[in-house]
């Protein structure tokens, strides 16, 4: 088996338990940590086509390379946007939960340390 | 089984256990140590697969900067993490069939992916010489596909705006809060004196070697955010107040410079974001070092957060 | 004389891999968390030297083996930090309880 092929099964299996937590977690915290899972799982896959795009001398397609680079940086900037929302739930309703039903509360709980 | 082959097989055992564990834990403390472990050994997989760029990438911003964001927030917001209900055994069952097949549909695609694959590779070298660069992916993300790398530096700025209006109004213009405790311990102290400068070197040669060999402006950008970041948590400095002018001329320097250089290229070359020939390499380097003061400085913006104080304190 | 030196290379890496493989026994084995900090930090940063040092001879310029060297410079400084930030935590939190 090549190592292309190992890493895209590994892809594969990553992307399903990222998919798996991101759906079953409801703590958010460990939804951002499940969708970074995810997200680093597909841009192996397309790390992947790019070890696979080797033709003659070069060992790389470089193009879906330069695509994961961008793509890991957005991921990254998501994330703090995603915090910072989880901030702001928290200073509103004194806990984070995605549950609608869930209590809120309008006290100032949240102030960080 | 070949060596390597027994090597890739380990890496990616152990990949899979961290990334089970990152799911799996208790705490998410845990977790986020579990997910900075599995970014660095997912980086030795890029090398591996022969991407030596995008695993500095992964090293430096997936698992370490990330890391960083993800510590303090759950140190900040992990005692609040309300005690949801557990969800229910058909939730759980719904969402590993779902996971499962799209695993599944994923891993087929692998198992029967074109071959001979295609590949761009052979035109991307083809031009590489008239840009003056020597790293194929440099080429792609400064010269082939620059429009792309430009709007990613604007999604960056958009996020630290993001970032800063989730703060309510009476603290906008403000600082956000400092990044370490009040007594930082003196060995953070030390290391932040003694490995800043180290950093920033280390940070700037990354980028300039990026133009013929692995690095560039994404890794070496990285490297002086966390150097930033460690001597604010060292608290040798502060996070800047985010109505400071300095800070949102560095923020939109990387955009900015890259879009009037993409604006002057109708004049200079004949269109839209090219490059004039015979100079293109110094155009390029001129772009990257706004790109790499702006990379720098939004990276440890995002990780401070939002403002919490008001202007005048 | 290359025969030599790949067998200095093999001898002292898996020396360094030894180290590393005792350290992690340390953290998996030992009682309580100072002594199972005070066994990793030695046994990987022994286990790093003797590794970077196996490296030198492969190295592919003078260059590239002093890198590896401010490498191996870089994560002792680095570990060690961590290492006393970690023992001061533990210490504070043993004083608290």
């Amino acid at each position: 088996m090549s190592p292309s092929t190992i890493a895209g099964l590994t892809a594969a299996i990553l992307v399903g338990l990222g998919l798996y937590a991101l759906i079953v977690n409801a703590d958010p915290l460990k939804k951002l940590l499940a969708f970074n899972l995810l997200g680093s799982g597909v841009f192996l896959v397309f790390g992947i086509i790019a070890r696979r795009g080797a033709v003659g001398a070069f060992p790389f397609d470089p193009i879906p390379q330069a695509m994961v680079i961008t793509g890991i940086v957005v991921a990254f900037a998501a994330s703090a946007l995603a915090v910072a929302l989880m901030l702001s739930l928290a200073k509103e309703s004194g806990r984070i939960t995605l549950d609608p039903e869930g209590e809120t509360r309008p006290d100032n709980g949240a102030e960080n340390a | 089984m070949t060596l390597f082959e027994a090597l890739d097989f380990a890496l990616a055992a152990i990949v899979l256990g961290l990334a089970a564990r990152t799911i799996s834990a208790r705490r998410v403390f845990g977790a986020v140590v579990a997910y900075v472990a599995y970014g660095l050994l997912l980086a030795i997989i890029w090398v591996r697969l022969y991407a030596p760029d995008v695993a500095l990438t992964e090293a430096a911003i997936g698992s370490g900067v990330t890391g960083v964001l993800l510590i303090s927030a759950s140190t900040r917001l992990g005692p609040l993490a309300a005690p949801d209900a557990p969800p229910g055994a058909a939730l759980k069952a719904g969402a590993a069939a779902l996971s499962a097949l799209v695993a599944g549909i994923l891993a087929t695609a692998v198992l029967y992916l074109p071959d001979p694959a295609p590949s761009l590779a052979p035109e991307a070298d083809a031009h590489l010489a008239e840009t003056g660069l020597g790293n194929a992916v440099t080429a792609v993300l400064i010269a082939y596909r620059s429009f792309d790398t430009m709007l990613e530096k604007v999604v960056l700025v958009l996020a630290v705006a993001g970032v800063w209006s989730v703060a309510p109004d009476r603290f906008w213009g403000g600082a956000p809060a400092p990044l370490g405790p009040a007594a930082p311990d003196t060995a953070l102290v030390f290391l932040a004196r003694i490995l800043a400068p180290i950093g920033a070197v280390i940070g700037v040669q990354m980028f300039w070697v990026g133009a013929d060999e692995p690095g560039g402006a994404f890794q070496g950008g990285a490297i002086l955010a966390a150097m930033w970041m460690i001597v604010m948590m060292a608290r040798l400095t502060e996070p800047p107040r985010i109505s400071s002018g300095w800070l949102r001329l560095a923020l939109i320097a990387g955009p900015g410079v890259f879009l009037l250089a993409g604006l002057a290229g109708p004049v200079m070359a004949g269109s839209f974001f090219a490059f004039p020939p015979g100079f293109a390499k110094p155009v390029i380097l001129f772009i990257e070092a706004f790109m790499v003061l702006s990379i720098a400085v939004s990276l440890p913006l995002l990780v401070a957060g939002p403002p919490n104080r008001e202007a005048g304190r | 004389m290359s025969v030599v030196l790949d067998l200095f290379t093999v001898l002292a890496v898996g020396l360094g891999v030894f180290f590393f493989l005792a350290g992690t026994v340390a953290l998996l084995r030992f009682p309580d968390s100072l002594s199972r900090l005070h066994g990793l930090t030695k046994a990987d940063n022994l286990g790093l030297g003797l590794v970077v040092l196996g490296l030198i001879p492969r190295a592919s310029s003078p260059l590239a083996a002093l890198k590896l060297i401010v490498l191996w410079a870089l994560v002792q400084l680095g570990s060690a930090t961590v290492a006393q930030m970690i023992g001061s935590a533990l210490r504070r939190r043993e004083e608290i309880e």
